[in-house]
Order: structure tokens, then sequence, then C-alpha cells
């Protein structure tokens, strides 16, 4: 199955990648897909273990399982937006 | 803008304060409370002088995430009108990356509710920012960091 991969700021950046599809074996979970990353991309690797993640839209946990054609995102740390 | 009036978005150009003022205007809002954050300057030890904060966000969640915010300040306040903005792309030194706007009955109400929308917002919206310093070096920071 394919899921659609977004990657924003640091990881973005390191990994030369703002979006792209993701393959991965049927019943994958987020954590799964977090590996592949991983794998894929080593300049990022180090920052995942601190990342995390959506699906659709929605912040999810590490066991939930993917569908096809979900939205998977890569979060970093949030900045705070603004000074004040 | 939304049935009501509300104003919530990302821009990638300068947040206009005086037109955010008007937004808010209603004859019962008897208060017109508003949060402005801006770009501070900053040197670090080594003497590297901070040129701006180049601002980006995952625009669709970010969006969602704020007008959720913008109906849970209408759950807890009275709010008339409510505007919130916040930058995405470069916001130099001293201007404002991000703008929160409500009008009230009553200004207790309206401090009250753009505190809680610029903490709430700050805390949980997608958006990411990367230091840009004179001397050509950038760094993304984190929240922990804030």
């Amino acid at each position: 199955m394919k899921v659609r991969l977004r990657m924003f700021a640091i990881l973005r950046e390191r990994s030369g990648v703002s979006e792209m599809e993701l393959e991965l074996a049927e019943g994958a979970t987020v954590a799964d897909a977090i590996e592949e990353v991983g794998k894929r991309f080593a300049s990022v690797s180090g920052l995942l273990p601190r990342t995390s993640a959506t699906v659709n839209l929605e912040f999810t946990k590490p066991g939930v399982r993917l569908d096809d054609g979900d939205e998977l995102a890569l979060i970093p740390p949030v900045s705070g937006g603004c000074g004040g | 803008m939304d049935e009501r009036g509300d104003v919530v978005e990302l821009r990638s150009s300068p947040l206009d304060v005086a037109a955010a003022v008007a937004a808010v205007g209603d004859a019962d809002g008897g208060a017109i409370a508003m949060f402005l954050g801006a770009t501070r300057q900053e040197t670090r030890e080594d003497g590297r002088k901070l040129l701006g904060l180049e601002y980006e966000a995952y625009c669709e969640m970010a969006e969602a995430q704020m007008r959720r915010l913008a109906e849970e300040a209408r759950r807890r306040w009275p709010i008339c009108r409510l505007v919130m903005l916040h930058r995405i792309g470069r916001v130099e030194v001293g201007q404002p990356s991000v703008l929160i706007a409500v009008s009230t009955p009553h200004r207790a109400q309206g401090f009250e509710a753009c505190r809680f929308l610029i903490d709430q917002l700050k805390s949980e919206a997608t958006i990411w920012k990367k230091e840009i310093w004179g001397d050509g070096s950038s760094t993304w920071v984190g929240m922990v960091r804030d």
C-alpha cells in the first residue's frame, strides 16, 4: 500500500523532501513507517525519536495501523510561533 | 472569513493591525483586546545578531487547529468577533508574526480570551520557526527553547 508522507521544518530540510509517496507492507503501523523513513533518510534518523506523527491531520500513536491513501506527516517539536 | 465574521488564517504577507481592529468592530463589543507577537532582536554570546525568523507550517493542520481554538474560546467567553492570524515565511526583527484580536462586551473577557488563544496556539499549532542570523547561519527552534 502507499501513503503520502509529508515532512516539515528540520526534517524537510535535512531529508530534502517535503512530500513523497511511501510504499509500505499491508498492515504497516505508524512506527513501521517511521522506521522506513529512518532507513531511507539517514540524515533525519537521529531526529525521529523526538518526532510526533499525524495521520489525516490528527495526532496519532506509533501502534496505529495505516491505510492505503493515508496522509502521514512527521511533526518535529513545534516551536512557539512568536515573541512576546 | 466564516459566517460569524471570524478570520482565522495563515498569511504569507505582513499582518495589517488596522484591518484586524476594523474586522473585530461590533456594536456589542465594548472592548477590543489584541495580542501581537513580534520578532524580538537577539544577540548570541558569539556576537551573531538575529536578522529575522522564517516560519513554516503544516498549513491545513495549523488552520484546523486555529479554528478549533477559536471555537473553544467562543464556548468560554462571549466573543462578538475574532481574528487570529499567523505569519508564514520571513519575518524581520520588529515585525509581527502573530495577531489575535477579539471583541467582547467587557474587557476582562477579551484579555482572558486573548491569553488563552495565544498560549494554546504557541503550544499546539504545527508551525515552526527558523532563526536567521547575520553571519548566514540558521537554527530551527523547538518548543522547549521558546
